[in-house]
């Protein structure tokens, strides 16, 4: 016969401070857990986002990023001329060519520099990239020296709000647009004309060229094309495929840290779980002796001990969920190691953290209340109700 | 004494309960201990460097290079009295995991700059006569099996192309908080290459590194460098070598952001099931409480009964957890390998663990405490558990 539900439940209202600490550590290390999978995946959302499964990126061989890449004008003709770019609504081919290097600016509050990626951009640029709003002010006029800001940086960056004034490449530039462009890297960049930066930073050379293809499933004959001209010294991957390395290694940082860090809160918190569990039956011996001699059978004294176990960890691990999910109104701002700039990110809850964390919490109630439960379900009913 | 002897008896009256909290508290400690550490690694680069050293660079960023003909320039400075120069390569080593950080120097001034890494002569002549040559540090040459002689191939991402290398020398730090994992190959090399492929970017440096007469003057070199190159081509930002350091650790700030949150939210979780422990503690003895109040023992010493207790529990688990750090933190270390080239566990990070281990202590008691002090002696003799 299987002892009520009821009864388990009942058993850790009566000890409420001791439920609450317990329960209180479990939620603890849920949060923990949650919180650094959530960074982990809202910054792998950001940087996928950042890229289109229909655009190709065209950067030097051995480069990693477009920051270290350079193509000359001539190749940059050779790969502007492949058969499979679309064609836009003017009959041009949708291709851009870019440059991208990294100032150093001062944030805004803490006055500590940083790096941020600063973007030139020609006239397909915004059109290869259809997520790209302005939100206010007007688009930089070609040939002239103004720039447009992402929010994030507007946001965290002095010199970059509307109407303000950067100085670098000794020239003067006015910042006459902010942009939006949603959760995904390009909110953390400045862009203005490619020609006038490449002026202004004494370049002769491209960073990268972005291109639209006409039908995306044959990407991989233009990149295997373009990798194998011999007039070429370039590599060419998916936008998105790009933008997804880029985040690799911090990525992995942050949920190496998360796990490493979670497991060991965890012991700390199982063992909790524990000292509460045996605690709870070791004041109850005679309790158990008497259920016993009633005519409950040893598991359903193992099942009803492990059952408040699992909901003491339940508990906990809701509260932790919650509090975790408080987080998603956050955004963090950290430099990206792999392309030394500055990158917002915000957490994000998907529905594997959600039930990866009550699985946890289970876990860890479970482990907590194996032992205890084992003790009193293995009592001799003579000794239990002599206990008392 | 007697008090004492009380209290270990008192705390290892339940076994099973207090082995366990102990195991808990020392697993808190010794994540907490690491966390810190972690921090701590960050900043070794900060705490490397020296007052009498300068960092000259690009003023827009890193990533623009300056000229070659700026070092006489600089040097012409008062208050200057050496400098050096190099670049940071970024060259990959097989694999991009493989990451190290190494540089292109002028390698006589360099190495003249960097008194603390030590070189054996007979290596440091080889190096320097050798325009091929570079040296590594010992830990990245233990990484790696490299011995002296062996030739090293560094694939080049700002640089383009293969770069073969012959390892000369290995240096060692003059004590533990230099990095003993970079690399350093001749300016000259990747000059001389430059000049031949791409003409444009050859005579350019990405950073001057300066020895100041006297440490006092740094922000007057400063500024007079900085003033010198105004409203050139190539603008400069010099500062001390620790704000060019601290520099870099700004820029990942919100990462040690989150790790020193974390490391509170352990002392809370710690503090969590210490505090339980108490609770349950102090639930079982409310009688024996009720006795003591009863012989005429204030309220006082009992709370003193039950906070000594906790600190025997919380300082011996913190104990053990002081002395494990050491031995994980270097497991730890081996196992990152170089991404914290130096990893040290700091005399505060210690003190640090020790006053934990008492706040702990010392707040798990207050509820507990405060509930067995109040409560009646009538009240406390006839409740059962």
């Amino acid at each position: 016969m299987k002892i009520p539900f009821l009864y388990s439940v009942r058993n850790l209202l009566t000890r409420r401070l001791t439920t609450v600490f317990t329960a209180g550590g479990m939620a603890l290390v849920v949060f923990v857990f949650a919180s650094l999978l959530m960074l982990s995946e809202g910054l792998k959302k950001t940087l996928v986002d950042t890229g289109s499964e229909d655009n190709l990126i065209v950067i030097r061989k051995s480069s990693t990023s477009e920051v270290q890449s350079s193509i000359d004008r001539l190749q940059a003709s050779i790969v502007e001329t492949q058969p499979e770019i679309a064609f836009g609504a003017d009959g041009q081919r949708l291709s851009a060519r870019e440059l991208v290097v990294l100032i150093s600016l001062s944030k805004r509050g803490s006055n500590k520099p940083s790096n941020v990626v600063i973007r030139g951009i020609d006239k397909n640029s915004l059109k290869l990239r259809p997520q790209i709003k302005l939100i206010a002010g007007r688009l930089p006029r070609p040939g002239s020296l103004e720039i447009i800001g992402g929010e994030n940086i507007v946001k965290r960056f002095q010199g970059v709000g509307m109407g303000e004034t950067l100085s670098f490449g000794m020239r003067t530039w006015t910042v006459v647009g902010v942009f939006d462009a949603g959760k995904t890297g390009f909110s953390s960049e400045i862009w203005g004309d490619v020609d006038q930066f490449m002026q202004a930073f004494r370049r002769t050379v491209y960073s990268s060229i972005l291109f639209k293809l006409r039908d995306p499933q044959r990407f991989s004959d233009v990149i295997t094309r373009l990798e194998k001209d011999p007039r070429l010294t370039v590599e060419c991957k998916r936008e998105t495929t790009y933008y997804r390395d880029q985040s690799q290694a911090l990525a992995t940082f942050l949920r190496i840290l998360g796990l490493a860090l979670t497991l060991i809160f965890s012991i700390g918190a199982v063992i909790g779980a524990m000292i509460t569990m045996y605690t709870a039956v070791a004041n109850r011996v005679a309790e158990i002796g008497t259920l016993r001699a009633l005519g409950f059978q040893k598991t359903s004294i193992l099942v009803a001990f492990l059952a408040e176990s699992l909901f003491l960890g339940l508990i906990g691990g809701i509260t932790g969920l919650l509090m975790a999910s408080v987080l998603q109104l956050a955004s963090i701002s950290t430099t990206n190691f792999q392309t030394f700039s500055e990158l917002a990110f915000s957490f994000h809850l998907t529905f594997e953290i959600v039930y990866k964390s009550i699985a946890f919490s289970l876990i860890m109630g479970f482990a907590g209340g194996l032992l205890p439960a084992l003790r009193a379900s293995r009592m001799n009913i003579i000794e239990a109700l002599r206990a008392s | 004494m007697n008090i004492l002897k009380i209290l270990v008896r008192n705390a290892f009256r339940h076994k099973l309960r207090s082995i366990l909290t102990i195991i808990a508290m020392c697993i808190a400690i010794l994540a907490f201990g690491l966390l810190r550490t972690v921090i701590s690694a960050w900043y070794a680069g900060v705490a490397a460097s020296s007052a009498d050293r300068l960092v000259t660079r690009n003023a827009i960023s890193l990533i623009f290079p300056l000229p070659l003909a700026y070092r006489d320039k600089i040097r012409l400075t008062d208050g200057v009295k050496g400098v050096s120069y190099g670049n940071w390569f970024g060259g990959i080593y097989i694999e991009e995991k493989n990451f190290f950080a190494n540089f292109a120097v002028e390698p006589q001034t360099y190495l003249a700059l960097y008194p603390e890494f030590i070189l054996p002569p007979d290596q440091l002549r080889a190096f320097l006569t050798n325009r091929k040559a570079c040296i590594a540090g010992g830990r990245l040459a233990e990484r790696f099996g490299w011995k002296i002689g062996d030739t090293i191939t560094l694939k080049g991402t700002i640089f383009p192309g293969n770069w073969e290398l012959l390892l000369q020398g290995i240096y060692r730090g003059r004590d533990q908080t230099v990095d003993q994992s970079m690399f350093f190959f001749h300016w000259d090399y990747l000059n001389e290459s430059l000049k031949k492929a791409t003409s444009g970017r050859a005579n350019q440096v990405g950073y001057y590194i300066i020895q100041l007469t006297d440490p006092e003057r740094a922000a007057e070199v400063c500024t007079a460098i900085d003033k010198n190159f105004k409203n050139s081509l190539a603008e400069t930002l010099t500062e001390t070598e620790k704000a060019f350091q601290m520099s870099f650790v700004a820029m990942s700030d919100a990462l040690i952001w989150v790790i020193q949150i974390v490391s509170g939210v352990i002392i809370v979780i710690i503090l969590a099931v210490v505090a339980n422990t108490m609770a349950m503690t102090t639930r079982e003895r409310i009688g024996e409480y009720a006795i003591y109040k009863t012989l005429g023992f204030g309220a006082f010493y009992i709370w003193g009964l039950i906070w000594g207790e906790s600190l025997v529990i919380t300082l011996s688990g913190g104990l053990l957890g002081m002395v494990l750090t050491y031995p994980v933190s270097r497991v730890f270390s081996n196992a990152v390998g170089t991404v914290f080239p130096v990893f040290n566990v700091d005399i505060t990070t210690i003190y640090m663990d020790l006053g934990v281990a008492l706040t702990v202590g010392t707040l798990a008691t207050i509820l507990p405490a405060r509930h067995a002090c109040k409560i009646s002696i009538a009240d406390g003799l006839r409740r059962v558990d």
